[in-house]
């Protein structure tokens, strides 16, 4: 039987540790010139360096390092003056020189922190993370398991290798232990991903998608009885690929291991995967035994050293932290704090400021954004991102509406139109055909024609009972196709009825 | 050749064809080639040839021909490393070495022989046979570059490139009587060499005199942005100063720790012959000390080896080169093991296994920790006497070529074969070895080594060519004149 988060927090203290995989969006390798778009055809972005064909030599992509002194700077840490690539050796088909190249005792950013606020049972609380280090390595290629049922290299049949993102430039913040977030834990962790993915996004340094993997988060947890000083047995949880996962990943594991040491078993120290579907872990490599990487300097690169200077140019030019942006938006659009929550939880925020900057009504384009947009969104599940309509498809429709051009209900068919990939706005409009009936005569002619076939509601009407115009101008509504005004309807069938 | 060519006397389609020949005459007895691009090195001849005809200003050894070793890679050409590993593989590039060959219209022969991976001190440890001395075939013609001297002194080319890690390039030059240079660390693009050990390989000219070194020494340097550890100076004016020869008021420091015990006495007796020559060029003689090369053999033996387990983990037979035991349902694991296990040769499986083992965790403090501490050390060593000399000077190594097969079962002995040459390497300084003559008691050539600090590489070339030009006026003929002819089986 299992037991419920409230037993689990009863007892037990659970203690944090994330390590987040950032890909750069720079346009080459971190070792060599090849192109890092994602999707091509495999093994077509590749060259000497990055198969590591013998001889081939690495070269420091400047851009990555500028990315990362920028991801330091924005998470508050110390830029080291001196830093160096390490070479950590250990051997997988899809790895081409059997050696990454990463940094270990010497990485290029320590010691900083990130805050982040979660609502709590006693209203909204701020929780510091502290980060330990910052440091550049690069990715692997990827391998694509054929036969077999599971996907992995066992019981395969035979395997193919890609090995266009060898080399993509790859950034792992690493934090210090997180004791101290007592149930929140889940919520915290979930708040520090989506606070790093939005402060990554401020700098420009990645795409940030969660679902392509170009922002990956591995969560360590451990539990210990509360009170207890020394720390738990961890597990490492791997394939978290969504906020809401990180979330889920850790509540699991939290259960998972006070059932284990409820029982009077122990926590294997092992990296587990997250499944998706169930929302639990399974067992993967075990840690028990650490592997040995045989760590050492990288011969073939030379230090990095970056110049002071240089670093306060970089310092200076960082944008505002996502956080102050958030509250000086909520400010300026006058936006209640659930409203607020909704939005940054929709993930809508940025491109409803886009739409703000595009002229459109703060409010007008987050009812949008957050209403109907979403909901499509959501119906085909997909990000809302990823949606065939833009911040300016937004803007011009909320513009259609207040020149009186198009109806809430019209403008609705107008975004359904443009999510359907029929087109801009205005191709969608006249496509469909879609327009307001804004002659007064054609609508005369509706409100006349209605009354005739209603007579005893038109008559209820004359004698001042006004809640019966809504059938009417329903009827002009329908007899119109939608395509009227329904508050020019409702003032001219009033007219007509002698009521004003 | 660079000058009968320049003034039309000859031609390099004549001058690469001869030695073409000579390579089929002498080379079943020798073995220093591993390939002979006889069709590409001719229609570079031919370009080069039809460049002079029209007119086109060329690079001072443009036409002559060379002999590359076989751990650069050049596109298309099969490079093996002198490993059964890379069997069948032909780079699809070239490294920066070849390219700046090619510019400079260089005509490349053919690959030559090596010790497995650069892993040795005779060649004898390459997959594809030993190479044999032209000076006395039953001898080793050094190693690991004993395919590129053995070239030299065989007339089968009168240029080669050489790589030199611990005494690759100076070794075979010592004991072929050729002359080999080791640049400062990073002089030469490491881009394209297959690593052996990356913070010690550094690629340098083979020649017959120190002026043809220097000619192609300078065709070769130049940073390289390939190449992150290469220097970005202006190259050293290393032609200039073998032109010169002046060491008129040079010091000269020789190193108290490499000569005595353990040197062989004919070696000593030209050492000692070559230092009087030196002193009445002009220079003046001093003794320097440098306590701490005792440990660099030691040392030496703790970074290449661990350097190499690592550089070694990419011939796992998933891209390039040999794929052992790929049957249905084999494992990629079960692959790369017999791959390695048939590819790799003993000496190379045992500088993995030294290295894997040098940089385990809890042993990494204890050996390659120290050995970098060592090498500091070495660093030390040479500042300190490069306050007090110019350039400094040794043999380049404790005894003339040893028999094929001495050593083969005895790798501390055959490591010793470098002592003196090792610390160069540990300390990214340069080096160079020039004939001094044959050793009275086996008439076998005898190598001086001469040493200059980072980035001033014109300084052995002074010094080199002063005793070369001594020498060569004792002698009345080179060196090479005294070697035996070679008739090929």
């Amino acid at each position: 039987m299992a037991l419920s988060y409230d037993d689990v927090i009863a007892k037990y203290e659970p203690v944090l540790g994330l390590e987040v995989h950032v890909e750069l969006n720079t346009k080459s390798k971190m070792f060599c010139g090849c192109s890092t778009i994602f999707g091509g055809e495999p093994n077509t972005q590749t060259c000497p360096v990055c198969l590591a064909l013998p001889g081939a030599l690495p070269t420091v992509n400047e851009k990555a390092i500028e990315s990362t002194i920028k991801i330091g700077l924005a998470l508050n840490c110390s830029i080291a003056p001196f830093s160096r690539f390490a070479r950590k050796n250990y051997f997988y088909p899809d790895m081409p020189k059997n050696f990454q190249i990463s940094q270990y005792d010497e990485p290029i950013c320590v010691n900083g922190y990130v805050d982040v606020e979660i609502e709590t049972d006693e209203g909204p609380k701020s929780f510091r993370i502290e980060i330990e280090r910052v440091h550049m390595e690069e990715d692997t290629g990827k391998s694509l398991h054929v036969g077999g049922a599971t996907g992995r290299i066992h019981g395969a049949e035979y395997s193919l290798l890609d090995y266009n993102r060898a080399g993509i430039p790859l950034v792992e913040i690493v934090t210090k232990i997180v004791p101290g977030t007592g149930k929140y834990a889940p919520e915290v962790a979930k708040a520090y991903v989506a606070e790093l993915r939005d402060v990554l996004r401020s700098l420009g340094v990645s795409d940030v998608k969660m679902e392509q993997g170009s922002l990956r988060c591995d969560a360590n947890v451990s539990l210990r009885l509360i009170g207890a000083q020394t720390l738990g047995t961890r597990s490492e949880t791997k394939n978290v690929n969504s906020l809401r996962s990180v979330e889920r990943a850790i509540r699991g594991e939290m259960i998972r291991h006070a059932e284990l040491l409820n029982k009077g078993e122990r926590v294997v120290q092992e990296t587990r995967h997250f499944q998706e579907d169930t929302g639990l872990t399974r067992s993967g490599r075990s840690k028990e035994q650490a592997e040995d990487y045989r760590y050492f300097p990288e011969p073939d690169l030379v230090p990095v050293a970056p110049d002071a200077a240089w670093i306060e140019t970089l310092r200076a030019g960082l944008p505002e932290r996502p956080s102050i942006h958030r509250k000086r938006l909520q400010e300026a659009w006058s936006v209640p704090d659930k409203e607020m929550a909704a939005m940054i939880n929709a993930d809508v925020l940025n491109i409803v400021e886009a739409t703000v900057n595009l002229g459109a009504d703060p409010t007008k384009a987050r009812s949008w954004w957050l209403g109907e947009i979403s909901r499509i969104a959501n119906e085909k599940n997909v990000a809302i991102t990823e949606l065939a309509i833009s911040a300016a498809d937004v803007a011009e429709i909320v513009a259609l509406v207040n020149a009186g051009e198009l109806t809430d209900k019209l403008a609705r068919q107008v975004v359904e139109g443009v999510i359907a990939g029929e087109g801009k706005p205005a191709e969608v409009i006249s496509k469909r055909g879609i327009k307001v009936v804004n002659d007064d005569g054609a609508l005369m002619a509706a409100i006349e024609k209605v009354c005739a076939e209603q007579p005893e509601t038109a008559e209820k009407i004359r004698n001042g009972h006004l809640p019966a115009a809504g059938a009417l101008i329903g009827a002009v509504m329908k007899e119109t196709k939608g395509q009227a005004d329904a508050a020019r309807v409702r003032e001219l069938l009033l007219g007509h009825l002698g009521q004003v | 050749m660079a000058a009968k060519l320049a003034n039309g006397e000859t031609t390099s389609v004549a001058l690469t064809q001869a030695h073409l020949e000579r390579i089929k005459t002498v080379d079943s007895d020798v073995h220093a080639f591993l390939f002979v691009d006889n069709e590409g090195a001719l229609k570079q001849a031919a370009e080069v040839d039809a460049k002079r005809a029209a007119g086109e200003k060329l690079a001072p050894l443009a036409g002559v021909p060379l002999a590359l070793k076989d751990v650069m890679t050049q596109k298309g050409i099969p490079t093996t490393a002198g490993s059964k590993i890379l069997e069948g593989w032909r780079p699809p590039y070239d490294s920066t070495v070849v390219a700046k060959l090619k510019a400079n219209d260089i005509v490349i022969l053919g690959k030559t022989n090596m010790d497995e991976f650069a892993m040795g001190s005779s060649t004898e440890n390459s997959a594809y046979g030993p190479t044999h001395n032209p000076w006395d075939l039953t001898r080793i013609p050094g190693g690991s570059g004993g395919g590129s001297s053995a070239a030299l002194a065989a007339f089968e080319a009168p240029l080669a490139i050489g790589t030199d890690t611990g005494g690759s390039i100076r070794q075979p030059a010592a004991v072929t009587g050729t002359v080999g240079v080791k640049p400062t660390y990073g002089a030469v693009s490491r881009y394209g060499l297959i690593a052996f050990s990356s913070s010690l390989d550094q690629a340098g000219p083979c020649a017959r005199t120190v002026l043809d070194a220097a000619l192609l020494h300078e065709a070769i340097a130049g940073h390289d942005p390939k190449d992150s550890t290469s220097i970005n100076a202006p190259v050293s004016q290393v032609v200039a100063a073998a032109k010169s020869g002046d060491v008129k008021g040079m010091k000269i420091g020789v190193v108290k720790e490499l000569n005595g015990d353990g040197y062989q006495s004919g070696v000593r007796t030209r050492f000692e012959e070559s230092l009087e020559l030196l002193a009445a060029a002009g220079a003046e003689i001093v003794e320097v000390s440098a306590p701490n090369f005792e440990y660099a053999l030691a040392a030496y033996y703790l970074i290449a080896p661990s350097e190499c387990s690592s550089n070694l983990a990419r011939f796992d037979a998933m891209r390039y080169g040999l794929r052992v035991g790929d049957v249905d349902g084999a494992s990629a694991e079960s692959v790369m093991n017999l791959t390695r296990e048939v590819g790799f040769g003993r000496e190379v499986k045992r500088r993995i296994i030294l290295g894997t083992y040098a940089l385990s965790s809890g042993y990494y403090d204890a050996y390659y920790g120290s050995a970098q501490k060592v090498r500091t050390l070495i660093t030390q060593d040479f500042n300190k006497a490069f306050e007090k000399c110019d350039v400094m000077v040794s043999p380049t190594c404790p005894t003339t070529a040893f028999k094929i097969g001495e050593k083969s079962n005895d790798p501390i002995a055959m490591y010793l074969n470098d002592i003196a040459t090792i610390p160069v390497n540990m300390a990214g300084i340069g080096g160079m070895s020039l004939p001094a003559g044959l050793a009275p008691e086996d008439g076998l050539p005898v190598g001086f080594q001469i040493m200059s600090p980072a980035m001033q590489d014109q300084r052995m070339y002074l010094v080199g060519a002063a005793l070369e030009a001594a020498l060569l006026s004792k002698w009345g003929a080179p060196l090479l004149s005294q070697a035996p002819a070679l008739t090929g089986k």
